[in-house]
């Protein structure tokens, strides 16, 4: 891909050239720290003693557990992902399109799902469906049901900021004059607005399904062992029985899968993906009126039922001490637990997953940057399109791909100097960017996207070259959401945990992992401090993610 | 209008302006400092398990006494950690390791990741924790992996607490037992080999089958399993029985009374050994890692930080242990290679049985 890219600049040389410039960096990144480890970790099951070896295909492919397993990934994903966008929309409307006060502070709490360590979220839940919870009469507990739940609890934010960060931009006029026309709203809805959307509910449904089909913690927390999808089969291939032939031939079913997945999305998006007239947030949206009743009962539902009710159920248990309710778990955050079960106070980790957040934030940023703007450029040859949008799905895939396949293909990679595993702190952030840049594309691009092509053709006619054209044209437009894509990116770095794990030094742990640990110990004060420092994560995220949304970059052009 | 729109524009980039400095000020880049070869040769690196945990004052005397400084990796459970050490054999990633349990022992050993040494700290009685006869893992500490029972929960109900693997599959007992999946939690894959040593190849399975008839829930983890649906702790769940660890119960202490028990005549031995990895590149150092692993000092720190029992009989345990948390007198055991052998056979067969 790269070659053809390449010779192409060669014979139209200008701003195809500066693209293709710009699109190097990001893919050697994305070759260094996922093609390289995944590609080092499925050779070792298919390569045995120099020769290749395909045989293990054949023969998990032929087992009948190898399908069930599958069939169960895509019916899980494709529910998770249909209710969270069923859901998700009212709430982009109402969070991002109606002003009140106080959204702000419900925007950023509906991200809070989105970091909290599985484990917690298990307990969480899982006390709420148990028998004698509050929810213990639906006898949902161990259901499909009960994983789908919580897979919208999770990603429900996905399609929310996804949605709502195009939505909130988008000119109001067209709307109004369909209702002017007579249309009902809901008509005006459907054949005006709907279409407008399309290119950003597809990101966030292929982001969601992607989520959904690599679900881990949540699958087997919730529903239990006969729940098993593909990812969990990987890790308990890789981690339990090193069957590293059974793994390699999962991870490469994964790989197809998820990229028939993204294919399906990007033909979909290219198809309604057109430019629009955007305009700054705040002159589109508006008061909350009476025709936002329905999309506003909606959201209270969704936000009260299955975002407030299992956080609250967290909250309530890290007040709960020995001796009754009190502050106890908090006061005791600055200290390492009882027996020191910690190597660090609970204060020194979240400031050392702020810290990482930050480095992975400005790298998923960076690169998430020069992407869009490559993916943004409209070619008319169906070949550079077509490659463009296998550009942009490649980047989608870390999202597919098990983080224990990642894991365990940086041991067999990345173990010498400069990129040395076992010395290096800097792996930390680069594995969560790996993870975060596709949420940084899938924000950004459909703003950039929904530029005419045609106002860079002026700029470029008026004699400027690439770089002013992007300044002048691109970047007043990208500087105004880029505040939603640094707080996603920010809030994958603070929860993410499986690579985390898996590259931490134990002195110097992340809030996710001191979590996990404190709730792998016995005795209520562990399980309560565990749940007052999910608190402290879920409350820096509300913070962070509150501050991000303020942040724009002021440019000459901000009021086009 | 026009003013407040240029108000809120400085105000915008002031915001933005604090975060772009707080940013750099942030970073975690830059820390990582390259170190020299003489800090090479003083440091020595321990890999262990997630669950591992040591007395600051314990490890720092270690560090005094030695000169050495003690880096440690952590990279997942007993599993992951052998498997990820198998992976790495041409470049390992640290000099000792901690940790491997004997239900992954025989994987170590077959990969030839470890080197033999025998420590002068290792007592006269280790003899029946040893694997096979190279030294090349010596055992720090072990546990029983039981039932735990919310007594208070039975007193309650008048009914009797059950005692043995039999009894939980008495009617009596329907639906208040919950445990782990022995495929992704290591006391899961325990009580399994426990049921397999107490029933023999052709009768676990079906014992398996009238658990399941007699409901038996089974959860992903042990934090799950204990927090959310076992009545006898915090989380006051509905089953009052519980996959935990002989060593629980104190944890579970109030006003000086315990409110649970471990059923002694279900539990399974786990044995945690440590090593000196092969290849590694202070040797000398691992050995001196071995040797504190085993002194005194470390040995009494055992209990209170990881709640396993410590080798050593000369360990002082805690006041609480020697009342709350007694071992099995007849474990079940068995022969790690044993185990090696049939992990994966007996997972799957007891996936068929119980989840279907």
């Amino acid at each position: 891909m790269t070659v053809a890219l390449r010779t192409r600049a060669a014979s139209r040389v200008g701003p195809t050239a500066a693209v293709v410039l710009v699109g190097l960096v990001p893919l050697a990144f994305l070759a260094v720290f996922f093609g390289w480890p995944v590609a080092a970790i499925v050779a070792r099951g298919v390569v045995a003693d120099g020769t290749l070896d395909l045989s293990g295909f054949t023969e998990v492919l032929a087992r009948e557990r190898t399908w069930e397993v599958v069939g169960r990934t895509l019916a899980q994903a494709s529910a998770g992902t249909a209710l969270a966008v069923l859901l998700g929309m009212p709430g982009a409307y109402v969070l991002y399109r109606c002003r009140f006060p106080g959204r702000g502070a419900v925007r950023a709490f509906v991200t809070v799902p989105f970091v909290l360590p599985t484990v917690v979220v298990g307990v969480a839940f899982r006390g709420l469906l148990v028998e004698g919870g509050w929810w213990g009469f639906l006898g949902l507990d161990g259901t499909f049901t009960a994983v789908v739940a919580a897979l919208v609890f999770f990603n429900y934010c996905v399609v929310v900021r996804t949605v709502g960060a195009l939505w909130s931009r988008l000119d109001p006029r067209a709307e109004q004059a369909a209702r002017a026309l007579g249309a009902s709203p809901l008509r005006a809805f459907w054949s005006v607005t709907l279409p407008s959307l399309a290119p950003a509910i597809a990101s966030a449904a292929s982001i969601v399904f992607l989520f959904c089909a690599t679900a881990f913690g949540t699958v087997l927390v919730l529903g239990g062992p006969g729940y098993g999808t593909v990812e969990t089969e990987i890790y308990q291939q890789t981690v339990t029985f090193l069957d590293l032939r059974t793994a390699a031939v999962l991870s490469v079913l994964q790989l197809l899968v998820v990229t028939g997945c993204l294919l399906a999305a990007a033909v979909s998006r290219r198809r309604r993906e057109s430019a629009l007239r955007l305009q700054s947030e705040s002159t589109v949206d508006h008061r909350l009126r009476r025709g936002d009743l329905p999309a506003m009962a909606v959201t209270v539902a969704v936000v009260l039922g299955l975002l407030v009710a299992p956080l609250v159920s967290l909250v309530a248990g890290s007040l709960r001490t020995a001796d009754g309710w009190g502050w106890g778990n908090y006061t005791a955050l600055s200290t390492t637990g009882s027996h020191d079960a910690l190597e660090a106070t609970v204060w020194e980790a979240a400031l050392n997953s702020v810290r990482i957040a930050v480095d992975a934030t400005l790298i998923a940023v960076t690169i998430g940057v020069l992407i869009c703007i490559v993916c943004s450029r409209r070619p008319r040859r169906p070949a550079a399109r077509r490659t463009l949008s296998a550009f942009d799905a490649l980047f989608m895939l870390p999202l597919g791909v098990s983080a224990v396949t990642v894991g365990f293909g940086f041991l067999l990679t990345l173990n010498r100097p400069p990129l040395d595993l076992r010395s290096s702190v800097v792996l930390i952030p680069i594995a969560q960017a790996v993870v975060a840049i596709p949420l940084v594309i899938r924000t950004l691009l459909p703003v950039l996207r929904a530029i005419d092509e045609r106002q860079r053709e002026v700029a470029g006619v008026l004699g400027a070259g690439p770089a002013r054209v992007f300044a002048a044209v691109d970047l007043p437009v990208l500087g105004r959401s880029l505040g939603l894509a640094v707080g996603f990116a920010f809030a994958v770095s603070l929860g993410e945990f499986g690579a985390t794990s898996f590259l931490s030094q134990p002195d110097r742990p992340t809030l996710p992992v001191v979590i996990v640990r404190l709730i792998g110990r016995p005795g209520v004060d562990n399980l309560g401090m565990a749940l007052a420092a999910s608190v402290v994560l879920a409350a820096t995220t509300v913070v962070v993610i509150g501050l991000a949304e303020r942040f724009r970059i002021q440019t000459a052009g901000a009021d086009l | 209008m026009h003013r407040h729109i240029d108000n809120r524009r400085t105000r915008v980039t002031a915001i933005a302006g604090v975060t772009a400095l707080a940013m750099s000020a942030c970073s975690t880049l830059g820390d990582d400092s390259q170190s020299s070869p003489e800090e090479v040769s003083s440091t020595v690196v321990l890999l262990t398990h997630d669950s591992f945990a040591v007395s600051d004052d314990v490890l720092a005397d270690f560090e005094e006494r030695t000169g050495l400084t003690v880096k440690r990796r952590a990279p997942g459970d007993s599993g992951a950690l052998v498997n990820q050490m198998v992976l790495t054999k041409d470049a390992p990633l640290g000099d000792a390791v901690y940790g491997i349990d004997n239900t992954f022992a025989s994987r170590a050993l077959d990969a030839d990741i470890l080197a033999p040494y025998e420590s002068p700290e290792i007592g006269q009685d280790a003899d029946r924790f040893a694997v096979d006869d190279t030294d090349r893992l010596s055992a720090i500490d072990y546990s029983d992996v039981c039932i735990n029972a919310d007594t208070e929960w039975f007193a309650e109900q008048d009914l009797a607490v059950p005692r043995t693997l039999t009894d939980l599959a008495d009617p009596a007992y329907e639906d208040l037992l919950v445990v782990t999946n022995p495929a992704t939690s290591s006391p899961g894959l325990a009580f399994l080999v426990a049921t397999v040593d107490a029933f023999g190849d052709g009768g676990w399975s079906d014992y398996w089958g009238q658990l399941r008839d007699n409901g038996v829930k089974v959860v992903d983890g042990w934090s799950d399993a204990y927090f959310v649906d076992f009545s006898g702790s915090e989380g006051e769940g509905p089953r009052p029985l519980v996959l935990s660890y002989a060593s629980s119960p104190p944890s579970e202490v109030r006003q000086g009374e315990a409110s649970t028990q471990a059923l002694l005549d279900t539990c399974f031995r786990q044995v945690e050994y440590a090593g000196v990895v092969a290849g590694g590149q202070n040797p000398e150092g691992a050995e001196q890692l071995i040797d504190f692993l085993l002194s005194q000092e470390f040995q009494e720190d055992v209990p209170g930080q990881m709640y396993v029992y410590p080798v050593s009989p000369q360990a002082q345990l805690p006041p609480q242990w020697e009342r709350f948390a007694p071992l099995a007198e007849d474990p079940y055991e068995m022969s790690t290679q044993e185990i090696d052998a049939n992990r994966e056979a007996w997972i799957q067969e007891w996936t068929e049985v119980v989840v279907g």
